[in-house]
């Protein structure tokens, strides 16, 4: 088992942004966590990335809790791409991607298995191309496609992912998730927050429904993406379509 | 590649220092020579040894550690404008070296009394700015500002408030601490403030990767394994030090921390490992020059370097706030 959370709450003040979140994620999992804005998703990423503290409940990383973990020791195992990354310096993109390397760096300089790792990186997720350029002057779509890509270099097992899509073309978007499958099928367990249900139901194993700080529902795509749960948790009138041959069904909104 | 960039650049940022260094101590209102200097021929030899090397090594050792002050606190705050000056550090560590003055405290254990008290101002300064300047976990880099010049005006009221309550010599004492300038102090004080500067340096350059992902963002490297607020922490406690160690013995010098770090990394990029070593030799060495001009332009008058510094960098914080705010309205 990677993550293992068992009741995992969290306030802010009175406000109550996650509740008694149970939920398991194994390795070779492309987990898909949806739900409307302000459902806890970043949240609940933010404590399995080991970034927010003061919850309650329990989450377990390899049946270890997260909070005992050495920080580096986690950075090899579990890497996390924010929802968008803002940089003040000129860093150009491979210097970026290199920063991946941090956790397994002693040294003053990148080793040859470091400048691998960014090589490969940068390969499979189509930046090698401005690989000098500076960080800044990117567009949304290359700058976010990096940060993956600094995400990957840190070889990881676990890939936790906000929005990893949002700022991506169509045809970025749609690499990405086939990136995230085939990662996934090859053993490395992948979760992702998403707005997007057709890419959910397409390229996810799993699909964890989030309302309100709370699991709605946690299952197989088309389980827990039915029409009547969409309505209920987005309010949205929609209908679900299915595919020729042995594609998955897709959903279409009312006009 | 970044290794032989790493040395290129280094080497040619140390060639400058040698030669910025060793050809000051030669310019000057008295002529003076080398060759006469080292066989013991007067008044070379005093000029050189007792007069200009020493205000040269404190050139070096201000100038350095203000310039690399400047890199890290840039790092930290994530804002280009952040600088021992601006930040209003030199003056609060200023006001501790006058309180000092004003209440006639010398030595503590051997130590000059200045050190503490000033360490004490810098170390105060920066809490309160930070404690203005954050809004949540968020910094705000306008609030950062304000806050240090607001912090400047009171901390220079309150010198001069202590100035005019002084007595004739401690009066005289303190208009060092109201405008920065450079003096040729004793080697045993100089040997004192290499102690604390260099070895901080050293651990500053030993944790230059950590820098880079800093300056990207607190969460970015946390989730990369490095203990991101300890550093912060170390952080803050390593420039203050070096700020008062140097502002104890020269007042405030402003602006030291912009110029230089903005130059490299236009040139050279924002990696910390080339920033460092490179932002200490050529801070060095525009010290060096400022204070060369500040000896020469109205000889045999002095002005103090604090003036020249302050004449060149303040425009140039006005150039770079007007460039960020282009950048941030884009």
């Amino acid at each position: 088992m990677s993550f293992d959370l068992t009741a995992v709450g969290l306030h802010y003040g009175a406000a109550e942004v996650l509740a008694d979140v149970t939920a398991r994620f194994r390795p070779g999992e492309l987990v898909a966590i949806v739900g409307p804005n302000g459902a806890g998703k970043s949240t609940l990423l933010g404590i399995m990335a080991g970034l927010r503290h003061g919850y309650s409940g329990r989450c377990y990383y390899r049946e270890r809790d997260i909070l005992v973990w050495r920080r580096r020791a986690f950075a090899r195992c579990v890497s996390f791409v924010p929802q968008s990354l803002k940089v003040d310096f000129p860093f150009n993109a491979e210097q970026v991607v290199t920063m991946g390397r941090t956790p397994y760096g002693g040294g003053l300089f990148e080793t040859d298995e470091d400048h691998d790792a960014v090589e490969r990186a940068m390969k499979i997720t189509d930046t090698l191309a401005f690989r000098n350029r500076d960080f800044r002057s990117l567009s949304g779509g290359e700058r976010q496609r990096v940060v993956i890509a600094s995400a990957l270099a840190q070889s990881p097992e676990t890939l936790l992912l906000d929005e990893p899509t949002t700022y991506l073309d169509l045809k970025h978007q749609v690499e990405t998730y086939r990136l995230l499958r085939d990662l996934a099928r090859e053993g490395m367990l992948a979760v992702a927050i998403t707005h997007d249900l057709n890419l959910a139901l397409t390229y996810a194993d799993r699909v964890l429904m989030l309302r309100a700080g709370r699991v709605v529902a946690d299952g197989a795509p088309h389980d827990v993406l039915t029409a009547g749960r969409i309505h209920e948790v987005f309010s949205v009138t929609a209908d679900l379509r299915n595919g020729n041959g042995d594609s998955r069904p897709w959903i279409v909104y009312a006009p | 590649m970044l290794r032989r960039r790493f040395w290129l650049s280094i080497t040619v940022c140390a060639a400058i220092f040698v030669v910025v260094s060793v050809s000051a101590p030669l310019i000057g209102s008295a002529h003076i020579d080398y060759t006469r200097a080292l066989n013991g021929q007067s008044p070379d030899r005093e000029i050189l040894f007792y007069a200009r090397i020493p205000r040269i090594l404190l050139a070096i050792l201000a100038g350095g550690a203000l310039t690399l002050t400047g890199v890290l606190f840039q790092a930290l705050l994530r804002d280009p404008l952040a600088e021992p000056f601006t930040l209003g550090i030199s003056s609060g560590s200023s006001l501790g070296a006058v309180i000092a003055i004003s209440l006639g405290l010398t030595t503590v254990a051997g130590i000059p009394a200045v050190l503490f008290t000033a360490f004490a101002g810098a170390a105060a300064t920066l809490a309160i700015v930070l404690g203005i300047a954050f809004e949540g976990r968020r910094i705000s880099s306008f609030t950062l500002l304000l806050a240090g010049v607001s912090i400047n005006s009171i901390s220079m009221a309150i010198i001069l408030f202590l100035h005019n309550l002084a007595s004739v010599s401690q009066s005289f004492a303190i208009t060092r601490w109201l405008m920065g300038g450079l003096d040729s102090i004793e080697y045993r004080v100089l040997g004192g403030i290499a102690a604390i500067v260099l070895p901080v340096c050293a651990l500053i350059f030993w944790r230059a990767r950590d820098w880079n992902l800093l300056a990207v963002g607190e969460e970015w490297a946390a989730a990369r394994g490095v203990p991101a607020s300890k550093l912060l922490i170390g952080g803050y406690i390593a420039g203050s030090l070096m700020t008062a160690s140097v502002t104890a013995f020269t007042g405030p010098i402003g602006f030291i921390g912009l110029i230089v770090p903005h130059g490299l990394r236009m040139a050279l990029g924002a990696d910390h490992r080339v920033l460092i070593p490179c932002s200490f030799f050529l801070g060095a060495s525009f010290l060096i020059v400022c204070d060369t001009l500040a000896r020469t332009v109205l000889a045999p008058t002095e002005i103090p370097v604090g003036v020249i510094t302050a004449m060149l960098g303040g425009p140039f914080f006005i150039w770079l706030l007007r460039s960020r705010r282009r950048s941030l309205w884009l």
